[in-house]
């Protein structure tokens, strides 16, 4: 299902997935280089406001955990696919898309909070590293919702059956 | 060997593996947020979290992203890159003297 069924390749394995995650490796080093930064500049800034004034770790800790949770309903969401149940395909489909929408509105309270407390992408160091990074992030989710929404979309149009599960799988994989 | 390749089928966890994964998941989140609020901690708050986020970030590219399962390719083209960038972020952490105390 998910190797080289459809066409043969010199690897056997399927060349979307393959490319899939060459694409995923690479986002490895984006987003390596883009913690490095953070944590090099860390504790650099000149002025604050600083990550202990700003930063609301509980509520950090509930998106991350969205974000965990929203993986689980993806899988369930592969696995549905693949076994052709299309009502919970598109249960955990939507709840992984609301998942990724929950995180995204977390994501726009907590830097429209940081911009009311003084923090902005040219504030510190601290404000450009922080936003670039988790903007990189939350567009990628964002991205990813998008995403999401089409395979719900394709579904309801009788377009996603378990010939597709591949699909779903690349999807689940970004 | 190329055909018997094409007929490696990855048996992808079943839902209950998936279901439990996500209940170890939560166990550890609720230990990083536990553990962020207790000062003893205080000193070795970053190395602990450091590792339990490692933890939660295996389970999830083992068994979420079925790297586990699926063919060992997959594994390289993701985690060569891992260990470059890991390798990147430690050069330029010594380069900058994060490490350097005082």
């Amino acid at each position: 299902m998910t190797h080289a069924a459809a066409h043969h390749t010199s690897t056997g394995l399927d060349s979307r997935k393959m490319a899939f995650w060459t694409f995923i490796g690479s986002e490895c080093l984006l987003f390596g280089s883009l913690i490095s930064t953070y944590l090099v500049y860390k504790g650099q800034s000149v002025t604050g406001p600083t990550t202990h004034e700003i930063l609301n770790i509980p509520l950090t800790s509930v998106s991350t955990f969205d974000l965990l949770m929203s993986s689980l309903a993806m899988v369930l969401a592969l696995a549905a696919v693949a076994r052709g149940d299309r009502l919970w395909a598109r249960v955990w489909l939507a709840t992984t898309a609301l998942l990724g929408a929950v995180f995204l509105g977390i994501q726009a309270y907590e830097f429209t909070t940081f911009v009311h407390e003084g923090l902005t992408l040219r504030t510190n160091l601290f404000g450009s590293t922080f936003f670039v990074l988790t903007g990189f992030h939350g567009g990628h989710v964002l991205i990813g919702v998008v995403w999401l929404l089409t395979l719900l979309l394709r579904s309801f149009q009788g377009k996603l059956g378990p010939e597709h599960a591949l699909n779903v799988e690349i999807a689940g994989l970004y | 060997m190329d055909q018997q390749r094409e007929h490696h089928e990855s048996a992808h966890p079943s839902t209950a593996t998936y279901v439990v994964i996500a209940a170890i998941l939560t166990v550890i989140t609720l230990v990083e947020v536990g553990v962020f609020y207790v000062p003893a901690f205080k000193p070795v708050l970053a190395p602990i979290l450091l590792v339990l986020s490692a933890g939660k970030f295996a389970l999830v590219v083992m068994f979420y992203m079925h790297l586990k399962s699926d063919h060992r390719l997959f594994t390289l083209l993701f985690s060569l890159p891992l260990l470059i960038a890991l390798g990147v972020a430690l050069a330029l952490l010594f380069l900058f003297g994060v490490f350097v105390s005082g």
